[in-house]
């Protein structure tokens, strides 16, 4: 069984939700990555999301921009991330690291030695946020190949037909993005949220994690009722840019158990 | 499989174009490609366009045999293809009134753009105004300060100029943002996409709108030189009016066609613009495509004296046609296109856009070594007023 599926079994049979916080590797500098992962995981990460800087993040809103612009400036790229990946692995053999990032770095790398390394170095998740399904085709089954679950979107805009053709691609878990717009955007409608969870379960054995405006305790609580994860990057992000550096991992890690407790109060 | 059956369902040419865009815009692009599909089997959408481009941009363009410049270059006959004089100055306005009919088809009210050097910008805020849409552009920050006159005449025909202050601050982050725009606001607004890239439909959209072009310039050339051109140059950014040239001359394979890149210091010198002369395949803004990029796969900077050429990527049909050898790709750097610049003002009573002049350096480099009976046509995509204060500027005088 894959660390990802073995996380959500573990949480379902303690009848618990995931909580799974982003940052971007990198960022603040090279150095804080490592840290931070542990921090994350202290603090009550079930999965840990780590972003892959990349010259045009395309989806992402500024928070995350920014952040990618200063792990860029720290001259971090795909092949450092797996190597902080392994490191990690040194010290943590259980918790699921999904990859997160756009197709370009992946695609230099070439998809099959790619996927190689990242099973070698421990990760267990990607999710290319610019290649859906249908451009996915034979990428998602390299990925499968080699142990790699493929982590693939679903948006407000995304019909009903189409749910189940992307989560056949799929693996680990799929990914609601609760909101139309970039990474980082406000009002969340959890109402709304339910209704297309709803309908994605129709279709989906797989997990369903969502992000997009989690910022609190009490969003964190909100959508942990509702789905099986919940992934918050941009308030963490806006944490890591906003701490000074001396504070940076102590910051993270006390907004990560706060989130925790929202996502905890939800099965309480 | 032949070219004219290309791209495929998927929007593919070969291993290049498809759509790599985040779940949220899937919906909003298979909407416009069954959108297109309908309006370009409609005779009224077809029409429509016909009388626009006839009534409005003015066209047929003509064509302009250059015959001093053809004797100062000693060699073969060059002829021009004047996108210059089309309404708004350059190629562009085909497009954007076709995708603009696209818009109001589909009942949109807002349309959005990104630009370089503004010349799509101000395109598409006139036809925003034309057809009584809002209109947003985004425009890299660094761009609003080198095109201040353009940026004047989007914000006259009523569109708001958005700078972006994100990564490089030029066109490729224009395109970054003019993609979140669309994301958060996929229900309302359509998005005017000015190149022949971007995820499917979108490159073969622009290349059927801009086809108009080569489609006039095989019949003028028929009644004005009684034959086709040896070989046909276009200036190669993005791709839209070498695309719009080449891809009506490729049922015309005797005429050899010539995609110019912007090399700006040189090839050599790594600081340019010229992707499928010197760059790899990859993928950003949506599609695979030759792209500037290094050993991580991140895009990197491009350096041009012409903001319309400097785009680190190109359209996928171009990428195609470079691998089958339909078509021949070459740089030319600054200074030879500002020579051609300065030679087609002097000699032809012309200034051209210093994208064009690419196109036109290159004409200059290969008219010497053909006969006196042959001809070269070369499409004059845009006029040269908007780079006035560039040349000045280089040419060390104060405006």
């Amino acid at each position: 069984m894959s660390r990802i599926a073995a996380t959500f079994e573990k949480l379902k049979s303690e009848g618990k939700k995931a909580l799974i916080p982003f940052i971007t590797a990198g960022d603040p500098g090279k150095g804080y990555t490592l840290p931070l992962m542990h921090a994350l995981v202290d603090a009550g990460a079930d999965i840990i999301e780590l972003g892959v800087p990349f010259s045009d993040p395309m989806a992402d809103g500024p928070v995350i921009q920014r952040a990618s612009e200063r792990a860029l400036a720290n001259k971090v790229g795909l092949k450092d991330v797996l190597v902080m990946v392994a490191e990690f692995r040194k010290a943590n053999s259980t918790t699921p690291v999904v990859l997160m990032g756009y197709a370009n770095p992946v695609e230099r790398m070439g998809y099959e030695a790619f996927s190689i390394a990242a099973k070698d170095a421990g990760v267990d998740g990607v999710l290319t946020v610019d290649i859906p399904p249908e451009e996915a085709g034979g990428v998602a089954d390299v990925f499968k190949a080699h142990g790699l679950d493929p982590i693939f979107l679903l948006s407000p805009t995304t019909p009903e037909s189409r749910v189940e053709e992307v989560v056949r691609a799929a693996g680990g878990f799929v990914y609601y993005v609760s909101l139309k717009g970039v990474t980082g955007a406000a009002n969340l409608d959890t109402e709304e949220v339910a209704r297309k969870i709803a309908m994605i379960r129709r279709h989906c054995a797989l997990p369903v994690g969502v992000g997009f405006g989690i910022r609190d305790a009490q969003t964190a609580e909100a959508i942990a009722r509702i789905a099986d994860a919940v992934v918050v990057g941009s308030r963490i992000v806006n944490e890591i840019e906003t701490a000074p550096e001396s504070e940076v991992v102590n910051r993270v890690k006390y907004l990560v158990e706060t989130l925790r407790r929202g996502v905890d109060a939800a099965t309480k | 499989m032949k070219i004219n059956d290309l791209p495929d369902v998927r929007g593919h040419f070969g291993p290049y174009g498809g759509i790599f865009v985040a779940e949220t815009l899937m919906a909003a692009l298979e909407e416009l490609r069954e959108e297109y599909d309908k309006a370009r089997k409609d005779p009224e959408f077809k029409a429509e366009f016909e009388y626009e481009l006839k009534h409005y941009v003015g066209r047929p363009s003509p064509v302009y045999h250059a015959k001093r410049l053809s004797e100062q270059y000693g060699g073969a006959q060059i002829y021009l293809k004047r996108e210059d004089l089309n309404h708004t100055g350059a190629h562009k306005i085909n497009n954007t009134i076709g995708q603009a009919l696209l818009a109001r088809r589909m009942g949109k009210k807002r349309v959005i753009a990104e630009t370089g050097a503004g010349q799509h910008g101000v395109a598409s805020a006139t036809v925003a105004a034309r057809y009584g849409m809002e209109c947003v552009v985004y425009m890299g920050e660094e761009d609003v300060q080198r095109q201040a006159p353009n940026v004047f005449r989007m914000k006259l025909l009523g569109a708001t100029v958005v700078p972006v202050s994100s990564g490089s601050k030029t066109l490729k982050d224009a395109l970054n943002e003019a993609m979140r725009d669309w994301v958060t606001n996929v229900e309302s607004t359509f998005y005017i996409l000015g190149t022949a890239a971007g995820p499917h439909p979108y490159p073969m959209l622009v290349r059927d709108f801009q086809c108009v072009i080569g489609n006039e310039a095989i019949k003028q050339m028929k009644e004005l030189a009684g034959r086709q051109p040896d070989c046909v140059v276009a200036c190669v950014g993005g791709g839209s009016n070498a695309i719009g040239i080449f891809h009506p001359y490729l049922k015309h394979p005797d005429v050899k066609l010539i995609g110019v890149e912007a090399g700006g210091s040189g090839v050599e010198s790594g600081k340019h613009a010229a992707p499928l002369s010197a760059g790899t395949p990859g993928v950003l803004h949506g599609f695979r495509s030759y792209l500037m990029q290094d050993e991580n796969g991140q895009i990197i900077e491009t350096h041009s004296v012409s903001a319309g050429l400097d785009y680190p990527g190109v359209g996928p049909e171009h990428a195609w046609l470079k691998d089958a050898h339909k078509a021949e790709y070459v740089a030319i750097n600054d200074e030879e296109a500002l020579a051609a610049f300065h030679d087609l003002c002097r000699f032809e009573g012309i200034i051209p856009a210093l994208e064009s002049s690419h196109a036109l350096a290159h004409a200059k480099k290969i008219a010497p070594t053909m006969k006196k009976d042959q001809i070269i046509l070369v499409n004059l995509s845009g006029r040269g007023d908007k780079d006035i204060n560039t040349v000045a500027k280089i040419s060390g005088i104060q405006l």
